[in-house]
Formats: structure tokens, sequence, C-alpha cells
């Protein structure tokens, strides 16, 4: 017999994670590590892709579940790196792995960077602390399809010189055509760059503002300052994305935690183009 | 004299109220577990039900903003009481619901789904703002993405909607266009006449399970009936939200002081996203047995009015009780409609007669639409 309710269809698990291995582990910072994850099922490794800015869940049995954002190079989706800082349990949990640990890890989910969306254009990446992490894959695309943008710039910032991430790569997106400014808030003798909040870097670069595109993810105090410093060099709302975080549960919608205003931060967002949330952008508690 | 043969769908029937019984049976004979509303724990509550004797005969529910007071009409009627507390969410999306299930190999950890085979269900009573509330869930779960575990619940449902003929003081399904009639989704729909049941009939289901059920067509003078019942019903609320431009203006007013005003007498409780038919929200609970060899994932009803329930490793992000009820009011009835196409209320008032102290949600409604007026 047939019922009155509209018969849906039961495709794949949304909430079904795959395992991963953990092939590599590197220490970026104090309690911060990148670890490099594979599917270890082939079928999983063959079809799994994603694009710059998208999160994965990373799922530890008994403890919980994270979403992290993909830090590795989108051209090489067979193992995909999630640089991690050690926040809460299920963080923590990650940070007690050893190479050849098995996790659960579903996704791509969310939005992305808009690259495509940027061809043609200069990008300033604006950076803070972790927030690097999901502008690492856009810098790794770019220095692939170098011809395709204008000039490309990062303004990163740390709190202090030992909290930079990546450090090692510097040179290497330098040489890549990527013109990488540093800075810290707090330096020490070691330092020899910049000291300053982030959107003081503004500074010391020029834009030519109807071709520049912003990308910024860090701290929301950063990113509104990062917003303001842009909107005052005239760069249009519709040209500025910003990367937002929320509590998240589920990823596909169902939990309810991430949303956003009218959105939910899993699936529109975490990328969002200035305009879209600027209604909510920044207003306290929301 | 009665005809033995299936009804045809769309057609309206009259069976007499003890019939119903049958239909009950017929269901129960098809392993499914009918469902409705009971008197338990000084409320009406919904269970399982066997026999119509355990159906709130003659019983109804005096509401008003923190009060739900039960009380026996006088009259036979079988469904003259109101919404109690329980919403049909809870057997659809399940306060707990295993989602995974890890065990541990040689290799690693393997996953799989947590077996969830849900029986048969049979909702006998659904009011039209909680059909409303299941269509609304239907966006949540089965749109984007499909969560297995509610379309199970949901493609072995069966529905008997009842016509509204007695809205409490609390209600206000008119204003949000969700009731007091049933309009569509349901299997067989019943208005409640003085001493018969008009039943319509909504799908093949509905039909056959009239199997052997003595019935009537309904005569001019019963649909008559059945329609100055409802124009009754029609009259008797109290209680409206003007939905128009609705998610503008609360948006526009994100800052008004009427939120800490709101926030002042809000307990934080979490009572009305409980008794909320649309309210989803969840969260996982993770355990792994002693040996820890077996992980299971629990996915477990969670509040937007839980302190943690917006905490990120830099804080919480809604901190503040303000915060916390702005956020569900402003989902409710703006930022859901961008997320699913329609507002999230559906009028059944519960939130307001299940408040502990008493915050009618109608009356916030009306003063921070008031502010646009200023």
């Amino acid at each position: 017999m047939s019922l009155a309710t509209n018969a849906p269809s039961l495709p794949f698990e949304p909430l079904l994670p795959r395992p991963a291995v953990v092939q590599s582990i590197r220490t970026e910072a104090y309690g911060i590590s990148t670890f490099s994850l594979a599917f270890t099922e082939p079928e999983m490794a063959a079809a799994y892709r994603f694009k710059p800015g998208q999160f994965n869940m990373l799922h530890i049995p008994g403890c919980g579940e994270v979403a992290i954002s993909i830090a590795s190079d989108p051209a090489k989706p067979d193992v995909l790196e999630h640089t991690i800082r050690y926040a809460g349990s299920v963080t923590r949990a990650i940070g007690r792995l050893k190479v050849g640990d098995v996790i659960g890890l579903r996704g791509p989910y969310g939005s992305s960077w808009p690259l495509e969306q940027c061809t043609g254009k200069d990008l300033l990446i604006v950076t803070g602390g972790i927030g690097m992490a999901p502008l690492r894959p856009v810098i790794l695309s770019v220095m692939q399809h170098r011809e395709q943008y204008g000039r490309v710039l990062l303004l990163y910032g740390g709190r202090t010189p030992q909290d930079l991430l990546y450090t090692e790569e510097f040179e290497r997106w330098q040489q890549g055509g990527i013109e990488v400014h540093v800075s810290v808030d707090r330096a020490d003798e070691s330092w020899k760059g910049q000291v300053g909040v982030i959107p003081m870097n503004f500074y010391r670069i020029r834009l030519e503002a109807k071709k520049t595109a912003v990308l910024t993810c860090g701290p929301e105090i950063m990113m509104r300052f990062v917003i303001y410093e842009a909107m005052a060099r005239r760069i249009p709302k519709e040209l500025i994305f910003v990367s937002m975080e929320r509590n998240m549960k589920c990823a596909v919608g169902f939990c309810g935690h991430c949303q956003y205003g009218g959105t939910f931060t899993c699936k529109q967002g975490p990328i969002y183009n200035f305009k879209a949330i600027e209604p909510f952008f920044g207003k306290e508690e929301f | 004299m009665a005809t033995y043969a299936a009804p045809r769908i769309a057609a309206s029937i009259v069976l007499a109220k003890t019939a119903l019984q049958q239909v009950i049976d017929n269901l129960r004979a098809q392993q499914f577990k009918v469902l409705g509303p009971v008197r338990a724990d000084s409320a009406i509550v919904l269970d399982e039900i066997e026999h119509i004797s355990q159906l709130p005969i003659g019983w109804t529910a005096q509401q008003r903003p923190g009060g739900y007071r039960l009380v026996q009409t006088g009259g036979g009627e079988y469904f003259g009481s109101a919404l109690g507390p329980h919403s049909w969410k809870q057997f659809l999306h399940p306060p707990r619901v295993d989602v995974l299930v890890s065990r541990k190999t040689e290799n690693g950890w393997s996953f799989e789904p947590a077996a969830d085979e849900p029986q048969l269900q049979a909702f006998l009573g659904v009011r039209a703002c909680d059909l409303q509330a299941i269509q609304l869930l239907d966006r949540v779960f089965l749109d984007s993405y499909t969560d297995p575990h509610y379309a199970k619940r949901r493609q072995r449902l069966f529905i008997i909607a009842v016509n509204c003929n007695s809205p409490a003081a609390t209600c206000f399904c008119q204003s949000m266009h969700a009731g007091p009639k049933a309009e569509t989704d349901y299997d067989l729909a019943i208005t409640e006449l003085p001493d018969t049941f008009l039943v319509h009939i909504g799908s093949e289901a509905g039909s056959e399970i009239l199997h052997g059920v003595p019935w009537q067509p309904a005569t001019a003078f019963d649909l008559g009936r059945a329609t100055q019942m409802m124009q009754r019903a029609q009259s008797q609320f109290q209680k409206a939200v003007q939905t128009d431009n609705l998610p503008h203006i609360l948006f526009e007013h994100l800052e008004d002081s009427r939120w800490d005003e709101i926030g002042m007498r809000c307990l934080s409780c979490g009572n009305c996203t409980m008794v909320c038919p649309t309210c989803f929200c969840n969260t996982m609970e993770d355990h792994i047995t002693l040996d820890g060899q077996t992980g299971t994932r629990t996915r477990i009803w969670d509040s937007c009015f839980v302190m943690d329930f917006s905490h990120m490793h830099a804080g919480n992000s809604r901190p503040t009780t303000r915060s916390r009820y702005r956020q569900w009011l402003t989902h409710k009835f703006a930022s859901w409609k961008d997320q699913f196409g329609s507002l999230g209320c559906v009028g059944c008032g519960r939130c307001t007669t299940w408040c502990p102290v008493g915050i009618d949600i109608t009356d916030e409604v009306r003063a921070l639409r008031g502010l646009e007026a200023k």
C-alpha cells in the first residue's frame, strides 16, 4: 500500500565516516600540528575531490567529531592535510594520534573560495593565526595557475614568531609569485620582520581597488578590521570573502548548531561573500 | 445501509465513532503501532493506543501562558482536547537515536551506520498545525541531504489528521496559515461531529485501511455541519501573529532593548524548544565500551538555549540568555524563511503554554513589530 507521505529515497549515509590513516604528522607550532590523512578504502580515495576552503569532519570513536578545514593542495586529493590546534577534547585526542592510526573522515563539506570568479583579478589574502590553514589550498592552487591572476598578496600575521604556520614554505610561495607579508603582534629578538596587528599591513601595500578580491580568514575581530580596511580602499563588498566559524555537529544542516542568520555555516558557509552576511557580521552575540 | 467496499480517494464518508476501533484494529493488524492522545501525568500526551477507550474522551485542557490544566467537558468528544506537551516529532526525529557504530579492527577502525529499523507508525489525531510541522521537518531532514533515520520513519507513517474543533487559548495556527483545518498530506482526516466522524479519504492507504469498516457516504447535511464546526473553531482564536514582512522587521531590530528585557524574563530552560513541533536541533553523544573496542554515536535533541550549543574554541558565541532567546525567536520567524522557504512556526502555542514564566511568543512578536512603527 502507498502512504500519503512523499516517500523519500534513501541515498548514502550523510553521517557515516570512512576510515582514514594518519600518514604523517608535522609539528607546525606549539600545540598545532598538520595531520596527513588518506582513506584506507581505495574507492573512497579514488572518488574524493575537494575545493579550497572546504572542510572535513574528523571522528575519533568514543570521543567525538570535529570540523577541520583541508589545508592541502586540491590537485592532490589522495593525501589530505589538516592543520589542527589542540583546543578541545576531540582535537586533543587527535593530538595523541600516531602515524598509522586510523580515524573516521567524512566530507568534503561547505562552500569554497571563489577562485573561478577571481580569475583576472588581484588577490589579497589576509589571514591570522590558524586562519592560514583554509587559505593554503588557495595559495597552492594559484601557484599552479599563476597566469590566471594578477598580483597575489598574502598578509599573514601571528601572535608571536613561534605561532606562525608553514614558515618553511614562504620562500617557495614567494618564488611561485606570491607577495608574502608576514607580521607578528609581539616580537622577540629573533624576529626581523614587521610587528603589529594584521590590518596594519594594509598600509604597507598598494592595491588597485577595482580589480582586487579579498579573501580573509582569522578571528572575527580581525576580519572585521580587514573588511574595514578593504572598504576604506573602496574594494567592493562583492569582492570580499570571509570564512566564518561556528559550532558544528553534523555538517549537513541537520543539527542546527552552525546557524548564522538565514544560513547554515556548514552548507552556505564557511566561505561567504561579505555582502551576503553583512547584516549579521559583527553583530554582538549573534 | 452500510456499505463495506473501500471508499474512493478524496471521498467524504461518515463513520460511527465506535468504528474508529476497527480502524485501529486494521492498522494494528498491518503491524502499525498506533499512537494517539492519552491522559497521563495530568496532561494529554501521545502514546500507544490499542483501544479507543484510551482516548481522552470528554476531557480538554485549559491553557494559558505558563499554565495547563485538564478539565472534563461534560461531553463525549473523542478529540476535544487541544495540544499537549508532546508533539509528533519525537516519533519521527527521536530524542535519542544511534547513528554510528565504530568497531576496532586489526587495521584500525571500521564504521557502519547503527542498525535502525523503525516499525510502522500510525499517528491518530494529528492537528493541522502538527501536520504542517511535519512538512517543515521534511524540509530539514529530506531536502538537501537525506537523513536516513527521519526518512525511514517518514516512509513508514500513516497519518489520521483531526480537524481542530477546539483551539486552546494559546493557539494561533490560523494566523500562521497552518490550521485549524488539515488540508494535505494525510491518509485520513477526521472532523468530529456531535454523534459521528466525518472522514475525508486522503490516500490509497487511507482508503484501504477502511476495509471492512461500516461507513456511509457523507450527506450535504454532514458536510454542512463540518463546515459550521470549522467556522466556529476559526472564530475562537484569541491569539495571532502578524507575519507580513516579519523576517525583515526582526532582522532590522536585532539590537533592540526589547531583547534585553525578554532576556531578563526568560530562564533559558529550553522547554519551548522541547515542546516545539518544529525545533529540530540536535547534538551527538559518543560512547565507547570499557574494552575500547566498540564506539557508538547517538544523536540526541539539543536546544539553542543550552550554553554549550554555540561553544567554540574561542568561547561561546551566544553567552547570554538575551542572545539565545533572540536566536530562537529569529530562527522561527525570520531565518527559517531563508533556510527552508517558509516561517518555522505553525502556531501550536506549546511554547507559550509550557513556558514556566509564561512568555507569550505572540506578545513578543507584537512588541518587536511595534518597534517598526516607532
